[in-house]
């Protein structure tokens, strides 16, 4: 009968309660799709960086990171190979490269480049170059003087697949080494920064180009879903010692990356505060209209025997039922919402410039996290009630004298 | 046996800049069982009285028990709970619960005491059987007469069983013949239940039914007759 007597309340005032339901299914959703676009944004950047050569972890010589030229390069590839071998799940992929900073220069144009030696067939299970080819072909083992560049580097260079391309980088002795090679394919990018920045040789191309006999610059490592990166590189130092190699997670590798999603966390925590305090605005406002409405009604029921406390509940009931139908059709609205774009996603083309700078897609597919749902809603309703409790308290003070005198 | 008893109460109100002593040192006292109407003009102070006898208001000095219960140092909550277990109140404009029902009014009482949703509605159906609202017991107060609802408020206020029922001019917005019906009633109900019954009025026939008249004038006690 209490739940009977908030819910015919409620609706005394069908107007009054469907604006303050409104702006809690307006707050709801807008928290929870703002939530799965910023998560789906971020998702796509950490999908992006780990496959854009990171890998969820690397190993590098533990200099190589502060200077990483050719003389920093992992010699020991079977002491590596063994523990690899050791504490990598079942799932996880792994690609040896060698990685350096080099000139890449034709008749027209030069360029500072990263120069990637890589293994084609275990490259291909471990960054995106495996299937981002877009012109041409990918890498053969067997390729001496192939390169893969990515399309923004070869329209940049005016040049064209089939035509000569000019390596240069720095070799084990210290001296310039260059090499000619022919561009047998071009790779697309998320980011055009991505194709202006690699070009691919086979590492057997790379090793002969710097004199490098069997030194690697880094292993990248991508694991399944369900393993946590933290506990594999706690296990990969365990097995290497951290004397000679430096194991980092993607994390640790980009700081850039980390940072933003520190900030993302920020934005989804003000937006949440500010449409919280607007709903929470509303609640305040409607409950006390309410309240003050049906003042003489306080005061009959505390003649009647209620205790104030029990006035409160019975407030603060109609504050919940309204928070729980706001809520429900707001939770269903984002869903609808986030299910509807999870074909096609958010198109930024107009703003893939900028958004590219932050290393996110043009296109963005919302990412609903139970946690985010559940935390709107927890939100949503906790401090929903709390904002409640000062109207509530306002009728519970009413004496029955004063409010039963109000006409 | 008194079943109120009130010394010396003094209650002053603050209307703009103006005191008026509502009650100058009223004692009373009320048997079980009475059928007891407080008369007297407006402003007279018989509706701060009754207010005070069912706690509503508290007085600025004196004591009042009821059924036993001294008010004094009482908190808000013992207070409630003692009109909730013993007070029944029928206000002038009935005071109903708008979104509930008949029935459903007069069942609020009982389930704030806690008793079991069966029992309540048996109980509700038969008090309004009682007052002869057999056929309404579904329709909310707007679909009631003033007369209709006026029952239900008596049923409500006796439905608890309480000690005493308090009437602030209960036939005030009724006609003469539904108030007469009314009063005919309380009557009934206070000499098969025995529930002591408490008017405030200045309704001629209100006073007639009353087996004890109290006469109040300026916030003092000026006559107390017993038929």
């Amino acid at each position: 009968m209490y739940f009977q007597l908030a819910w015919r309340n409620i609706w005394r005032n069908p107007r009054r309660t469907a604006v303050i339901m409104t702006a809690i299914i307006i707050g709801v959703w807008s928290m929870i799709f703002l939530n799965a676009l910023m998560r789906g944004m971020e998702s796509d950047m950490i999908k992006n960086s780990i496959s854009t050569l990171t890998g969820h972890l690397q190993i590098h010589h533990k200099d190589y990171r502060n200077d990483p030229v050719i003389e920093n390069s992992m010699y020991d590839t079977k002491a590596l190979e063994t523990a690899l071998n050791k504490v990598l799940p079942p799932g996880a992929h792994r690609a040896a490269r060698i990685r350096v900073n080099a000139i890449a220069g034709n008749a027209r144009h030069t360029s500072g480049i990263t120069l990637v030696g890589i293994n084609p067939v275990p490259e291909a299970k471990t960054s995106f170059i495996g299937h981002a080819i877009n012109q041409g072909r990918y890498l053969k083992p067997e390729d001496k003087y192939g390169v893969i560049v990515g399309q923004a580097l070869l329209v940049k260079f005016e040049t064209k697949i089939g035509r000569k391309l000019v390596l240069m980088s720095q070799d084990t002795d210290g001296n310039i080494a260059s090499r000619a090679f022919r561009i047998i394919g071009t790779f697309k990018a998320e980011m055009q920064a991505t194709e202006k920045q690699f070009a691919f040789v086979t590492i057997t191309a790379a090793r002969q180009m710097l004199k490098l006999e069997k030194g690697i610059s880094e292993v990248s490592i991508t694991l399944p879903d369900n393993i946590d990166a933290d506990h594999v590189t706690t296990r990969l130092k365990a097995e290497l010692g951290t004397d000679g190699y430096q194991i980092q997670t993607w994390r640790e590798l980009l700081p850039i990356i980390n940072a933003y999603l520190v900030i993302f966390d920020g934005f989804i925590f003000i937006w949440s505060f500010v449409v919280f305090i607007a709903m929470g605005f509303g609640i305040v406002n409607t409950t006390l209209m309410a309240v003050f409405e049906r003042m003489r009604e306080f005061g009959l029921l505390k003649a009647l025997g209620m205790k104030p406390w029990w006035i409160i509940r019975d407030v603060l009931s109609e504050s919940f039922l309204l928070l729980v139908m706001g809520m429900t059709i707001g939770n269903i609205m984002a869903l609808l919402c986030v299910f509807a774009l999870s074909g096609s996603g958010i198109d930024l083309s107009a703003f893939a410039a900028g958004a590219e700078f932050a290393g996110i897609s043009k296109i963005i597919y919302p990412a609903v996290y139970a946690k985010d749902v559940l935390i709107s809603n927890f939100v949503v309703i906790i401090l929903g009630l709390l904002v409640s409790i000062y109207p509530a308290a306002k009728a519970a003070r009413f004496t029955p004298v004063e409010a039963l005198a109000q006409t | 046996m008194s079943i109120v008893e009130c010394k010396d109460i003094n209650k002053t109100y603050q209307q703009g800049k103006i005191e008026v002593r509502a009650l100058k040192g009223v004692t009373l006292s009320i048997d079980k069982g009475g059928f007891v109407a407080l008369a007297g003009p407006s402003g007279s102070g018989k509706t701060t009285l009754l207010n005070i006898i069912g706690s509503l208001d508290q007085p600025d000095s004196g004591s009042v028990s009821v059924d036993g219960n001294t008010f004094e140092k009482m908190t808000q909550s013992q207070l409630a709970l003692l009109r909730l277990h013993k007070v029944g109140f029928v206000f002038q404009s009935y005071n109903l619960i708008p979104v509930l029902s008949a029935v459903e009014n007069v069942e609020f009482v009982m389930l704030l005491q806690g008793v079991q949703a069966a029992q309540r509605r048996e109980r509700a159906k038969a008090i309004l059987d009682d007052v002869g609202l057999e056929a309404e017991y579904d329709r909310r107060p707007a679909e009631l007469s003033g007369g209709q609802q006026q029952r239900v408020a008596v049923a409500r206020a006796i439905v608890s069983n309480p000690s005493i029922v308090l009437a602030d001019e209960p036939t005030a917005n009724l006609d003469s013949k539904t108030g007469n019906g009314l009063l005919e009633m309380m009557k009934k109900m206070n000499e098969e239940k025995k529930v002591t019954f408490i008017f405030s009025t200045h309704d001629n026939m209100v006073m007639d039914y009353a087996r004890r008249l109290i006469l109040i004038r300026d916030g003092c006690i000026v006559d107390d007759q017993i038929k």
